[in-house]
């Protein structure tokens, strides 16, 4: 299987300040990568080093196994999409015209979308399931619709590699379920998926593979199973767990 | 937003603006019977010969044309560039003279005036302050790399028109008080009274250049209303786009500023109410937005020249009219505020 997005060494920091280094991923198609790690541990650092929207301090990431740092921004779009924590509508648009918006890198620099595009837009609407909300306004959403939504102008981007930053953060519990189950129904159909989140749980439910970052830029990496255990956890966030299996499933159980 | 009621917008917003022009050419000193406008017309744009007194044919062509297509120009011009800042500083409360381009235009111009130069200095002076003073605060915004650069632009623009505006305080103390402190108040208040043919002619090439790019950019520019980092996820090289819509925006101020001195609130307003009317999808937020600009002013300085005995500045109208306005939008439209 091809490798759609891949990182050798990477090193990634703000300038001035090194967050982690080191870094060796490879995602094809059908991965999920779940990155955990505490507060302040460069899991949104890494992410903007992976898109390219900060440049990487060591090493470097790979598209399609093309040098990341030498695309244009266009390249970068049609190959790798994000979808960002929290995502602070000022202006009233539509879902439609928010998804719209995703089609950018395939507009060239004076054209409005076309036929095309729409299409492209109205069909990542349907495959998220939210037809119902393409006339509403996104700053009227809520947070579950709106992640649907900003998960949908990923898809209408035409990339196949996606990378979502902590796509559950303040979603109440059934759309965090919802998301997860989109993630995984996405890495079906080929996507390779990177996702953030702050419940190790979630790894078990949805990644392939797990990215544990800890404080200070150590990194274990692997499937879940070998990465989500009580010793590594607590290691990373300084409270007991027990990782438990139910009826099969493998869960985290914090020690009060 | 439905098809219908966009298309209602702009309906009702064309037909204001052409009703607004005919009485605008209709009313003043001279009122001007509607029967002599519509033989004028016919006779200037369809090479008809109806009989037409020459005196209305003067106050036409003369005296209130210039004037109204200077309304038409300069409100649509603060409108178009409102509607970019706004949407590039993701923020409804924004102005055209945000970056500065109106306190360095004013500079501009009261040097000229201090120093006593014609006025056709004077409005050079009033258009290079406009873009020098746009040009340090991007410079200043631009070099400040370790916070936000939208940040940095509003900080700069706020700190550098504080200084222009001590600066033109400084020449206005030291101004002559009969000569030149009167026409620098003048200035300042903005008027389209003065404006000739020859003015116009100046301005328009500089509105038109600045409004090309606006439109061909004008799908682009909806991306500048995400986060930088969204917008160039989705494949848009931000800093470049958002330099040239300074550009685009300042042009159009700067040109619109040296034909009729300071003229606030159409850019702040205008926008807004093109909005609340059609949503913020630039490609036709823009147009509407310049129409309601084109009608605002051309109705204030109608009023301008017509409820009092003298003039009423065009710029103390604005605001009279504005203020009450953009408090009714606040209370009552929550959407429009986002």
């Amino acid at each position: 299987m091809a490798v759609m997005l891949e990182a050798r060494g990477l090193g990634y920091g703000y300038p001035g300040r090194a967050v982690g280094r080191g870094l060796d991923l490879a995602l094809a198609a059908g991965d999920v990568l779940c990155v955990l790690g505490p507060n302040g541990g460069g899991k949104t650092t890494l992410f903007r080093t992976l898109l390219g929207l900060l440049p990487a301090q060591a090493g470097e990431v790979l598209l399609d196994g093309r040098a990341l740092e030498a695309m244009p921004r266009g390249d970068i779009a049609r190959r790798v999409g994000y979808v960002p924590q929290g995502h602070a509508a000022q202006f009233a648009f539509t879902v439609r015209e928010a998804v719209l918006m995703g089609r950018t890198a395939h507009i060239s620099l004076f054209a409005a979308p076309g036929a095309a595009d729409r299409a492209a837009a109205d069909r990542a609407i349907e495959a998220l399931g939210i037809g119902s909300l393409a006339g509403r306004v996104v700053t009227e959403l809520s947070g579950g619709e709106r992640q649907l939504a900003m998960i949908a102008r990923a898809l209408a981007q035409g990339a196949r590699a996606l990378v979502l930053d902590e796509p559950t953060a303040s979603l109440d519990f059934g759309n965090q379920v919802r998301v997860l189950r989109e993630i995984r129904r996405l890495a079906a159909e080929g996507y390779a998926v990177v996702f953030s989140t702050h419940d190790p749980g979630q790894a078990f439910l949805a990644a392939s593979r797990v990215l544990l970052l800890a404080q200070g830029g150590a990194l274990r990496q692997g499937t879940p199973d070998e990465v989500i255990t009580g010793e590594n956890l607590r290691a990373v966030y300084g409270v007991e767990v027990r990782v438990a299996t139910v009826d099969g499933a493998r869960a985290c159980l914090p020690v009060l | 937003m439905t098809r219908r009621s966009r298309v209602l917008a702009y309906a009702l917003a064309l037909a204001a603006l052409l009703l607004l022009t005919a009485f605008a050419f209709a009313v003043g000193r001279f009122p001007l019977a509607l029967g002599d406008l519509t033989a004028l017309a016919a006779n200037k744009l369809f090479g008809a010969s109806y009989a037409v007194p020459a005196t209305a044919e003067t106050v036409v062509l003369q005296v209130r044309g210039p004037r109204i297509l200077a309304a038409l120009l300069v409100g649509a011009a603060l409108a178009a560039a409102g509607t970019a800042y706004q949407g590039m500083f993701r923020n409804p409360l924004v102005s055209p003279d945000i970056l500065g381009v109106s306190a360095g235009a004013a500079l501009g111009a009261v040097l000229g005036i201090f120093f006593s130069q014609s006025a056709l200095v004077i409005q050079l002076g009033a258009f290079a302050g406009g873009l020098a003073a746009v040009a340090v605060v991007y410079a200043v915004g631009a070099s400040v790399r370790r916070h936000d650069p939208i940040l940095a632009l509003i900080l700069a623009g706020v700190v550098i028109g504080t200084l222009l505006g001590s600066m033109i305080a400084l020449l206005k103390y030291l101004a002559d008080p009969y000569n030149q402190l009167p026409a620098i108040t003048f200035w300042l208040l903005g008027s389209l009274a003065t404006v000739a043919p020859v003015d116009l002619a100046f301005a328009a090439p500089f509105a038109l250049a600045g409004l090309v790019p606006l439109y061909l950019l004008r799908w682009r520019m909806n991306l500048l209303s995400l986060s930088d980092d969204e917008a160039r996820a989705l494949g848009v090289p931000v800093g470049r786009l958002r330099l040239a819509v300074v550009c685009a925006a300042t042009l159009m101020t700067a040109a619109a500023v040296a034909i009729s001195g300071i003229i606030g609130w159409v850019g702040l307003l205008i926008p807004h109410a093109a909005r609340l009317l059609i949503g913020p999808e630039f490609s036709r937020l823009l147009p509407l937005s310049m129409v309601l600009g084109a009608a605002f002013l051309l109705a204030v300085d109608t009023l301008s020249r017509t409820i009092a005995p003298i003039e009423v500045p065009p710029g103390v109208l604005t605001a009279l009219i504005g203020t009450p306005f953009f408090l009714w939008l606040f209370a009552g439209a929550r959407r429009a505020w986002q």
